[in-house]
């Protein structure tokens, strides 16, 4: 069934959101399981991900989604199996770590702005940091991604002066600076208060027309359904159903998907 | 609840209700009296206590230091009136207070360090000034080793002054400033060690910290005096005061370690995690990201640390260094000024100076706390 949704993703799902995906493979993990002491959070995932993918991921709490996107760039360590991110092979080498840090953005559910620098100094921190970028050019990137989250205008407040979802714009601002290749969304509107989900979920349809691969925990259904051209189901450490967002929503094949979508779907 | 009647119609508020000033307690001082000393028959009763208790305490002080205190005149002044405090002393020993036992001749030395220590410090704290960083990094880099070649001697044509003459506040500024230079830094390190995951770092730090926070200071001022050249081959010998600053300085290390450490436990996860996935390495997120944050939390524990340090460096005392108030100790005992209230007047004056010096500290951290505040969330 996997595979089967596989071969699906590669034309429906790019026809829906009428977006490009090459073949070449920028995220490959293989057999990769990850235990937190006894506790079994991923079961053996096999993902691959392509350059200009979109992919959702979905499933209820403490369903290992969060787990698996923060492995990707080493948040957390997986114990067995391979994540191989556009040809750096995960290790304990902490000079892979942040090679693939620098090429992997992440936005968090919390944000996890810096309180005590500006939103002008937040986005021109890793470029002159970790880039070493001079600081005039670094100002630059970061204010014309500022215009582009549309929040220029805020560039010396402080984060704590700022909505949420103003905040969540800043920090998507502020992993694009760093010119990533993947970007990675841990559930980025679930903090927000009803309002300002759009606006963020705006700023992501643009990255993903821009061609942006992106891996989306989130329970944006409506987002998944214009933007993925995947869509994975997560219960219990496993994916249980990936597929195309159309065939997804539509015809899931899973017990387990049936029952989550009716929950989520019901209001 | 009301089945039966109509459906209500849906009612629409057009336009914005005007703004009204809060209702604001009745104005003036006898209002303010009323709410604020008078609103209780208790609130009443420890007003009255705390007036009298006021009244019993504050004239009599000041007669006794200001109003009816011998201002100018000698011993003799003092002995014809020794109820009241016996300035004079202070003028006469004025020098002494301050140089100790540092030969008058090169006592222009410790005033340039003075100086120079005012002026960093002056400069620091106005915040416009141009190269404030540099300034720093010159006060915490450069002055110390300028103010030991000034002080010491001995190179550049200065002969050596030992540190055995060192005293008065000049030494207790000596013993606080390097314990504060040296502490925080050292205190930082520690703090990062016990929290690293390395179990080794952990262990040893951990270990140190506990060692220095379980013995008293002057169990360390005399092992560092008593102890310590016992383990020493006995042609080497270490400077005395080397020995107490390095004692004090490691004591205050311990507590600072643990003062940072709480500021490290209260900074969320969520700015370890974002540093990380930023591609920060450990040290830049460490200096970068989550040090400010930490250290900005536990200002008030820092100041708080370095006033204990400087107020501990008087107990170098027992180890025979004479600090301000060893000196002052020792000049109350002179023959020539046994008067009734030359020893009041000493530790008075020495409870100003240090008074002064810690309130000033207090107060530059809540400036400081203040400035740094950059809005609510996190």
């Amino acid at each position: 069934m996997n595979e089967q949704g596989r071969a699906v993703a590669g034309s429906t799902g790019e026809e829906a959101a009428g977006l490009a995906v090459s073949d070449e493979l920028v995220i490959r993990i293989a057999d990769m399981d990850k235990w937190y002491g006894q506790f079994h959070v991923l079961k053996s995932i096999d993902l691959e991900v392509r350059r200009g993918e979109r992919i959702v991921i979905c499933g209820p709490s403490g369903s290992g989604k969060s787990t698996l996107i923060r492995c990707i760039n080493r948040l957390e360590e997986h114990q067995s199996g391979s994540i191989n991110v556009d040809g750096i092979e995960l290790t304990n080498d902490l000079k892979n770590i942040d090679a693939i840090r620098r090429e992997v953005g992440m936005v968090f559910q919390h944000f996890n702005l810096f309180p005590h620098l500006t939103v002008l100094e937040n986005c021109t921190l890793a470029p002159i940091w970790v880039k070493k970028m001079p600081r005039r050019e670094a100002e630059e990137v970061a204010m014309n991604y500022l215009e582009r989250v549309r929040i220029p205008e805020q560039a010396n407040k402080f984060p704590g002066q700022l909505s949420g979802g103003q905040q969540q714009r800043v920090a998507i601002a502020r992993s694009l600076c760093m010119s990533p290749k993947i970007m990675l969304f841990d559930e980025p509107t679930s903090a927000l208060d009803p309002e300002m989900i759009k606006e963020v979920l705006d700023v992501m349809i643009e990255l993903a027309h821009e061609g942006m691969t992106m891996i989306c925990v989130t329970h944006e259904m409506g987002f998944a359904k214009t933007v993925a051209n995947r869509v994975i189901f997560m219960d219990g450490g496993q994916i249980i159903e990936e597929n195309a967002p159309e065939p997804f929503f539509n015809d899931p094949q899973s017990e387990r998907t049936q029952l989550f979508l009716s929950q989520i779907l019901a209001h | 609840m009301n089945d039966q009647a109509m459906p209500r119609a849906g009612s629409v508020n057009a336009g914005d209700l005007p703004d009204k000033p809060a209702p604001g307690a009745s104005a003036g001082p006898v209002a303010w009296l009323r709410d604020n000393l008078f609103s209780s028959v208790g609130n009443t009763v420890l007003t009255l206590l705390g007036l009298a208790l006021v009244l019993l305490t504050v004239p009599p002080v000041v007669g006794w230091a200001i109003t009816s205190a011998n201002w100018t005149g000698g011993a003799d002044a003092c002995r014809a009136n020794p109820g009241a405090a016996c300035w004079p002393f202070v003028t006469a020993r004025w020098e002494q207070f301050v140089y100790g036992f540092y030969p008058a001749a090169e006592r222009w030395r410790v005033n340039i360090v003075l100086a120079l220590l005012l002026v960093g410090i002056v400069l620091l704290a106005i915040e416009r000034t141009p190269g404030r960083r540099w300034i720093g990094l010159f006060m915490v880099v450069v002055f110390p080793i300028v103010s030991f070649v000034l002080l010491y001697g001995g190179s550049f044509g200065l002969p050596v002054v030992e540190t055995a003459r060192w005293g008065g506040f000049m030494l207790t500024l000596v013993i606080a400033l390097s314990g504060i230079v040296a502490s925080l830094p050292i205190g930082i390190v520690l703090a990062l060690g016990r929290r690293s995951e390395m179990p080794v770092v952990r262990l040893a730090c951990t270990l140190f910290i506990e060692f220095w926070r379980g013995i008293p200071l002057v169990a360390v001022l005399f092992m560092a005096s008593v102890m310590f050249p016992l383990f020493l081959p006995a042609d080497v010998t270490f400077d005395q005061l080397l020995r107490a600053v390095i004692g004090v300085a490691l004591f205050a290390s311990a507590y600072m370690a643990e003062v940072v450490r709480g500021g490290l436990q209260a900074i969320p996860k969520g700015q370890y995690e974002g540093a990380m996935a930023l591609g920060l390495p450990y040290w830049r997120m460490m200096r970068l990201i989550v040090l400010p944050q930490a250290l900005k939390i536990v200002i008030p524990g820092i100041v708080n640390t370095f006033i204990g340090l400087f107020k501990d460096t008087t107990l170098v005392l027992i180890i025979g260094l004479l600090d301000l108030l060893g000196i002052v100790q020792a000049s109350i005992n002179d023959p020539n000024w046994s008067i009734q209230s030359v020893p009041y007047t000493g530790y008075a004056f020495v409870a100003i100076v240090f008074w002064v010096c810690c309130y000033a500290m207090a107060r530059y951290s809540r400036y400081i706390e203040a400035k740094l505040h950059t809005g609510h969330a996190r």
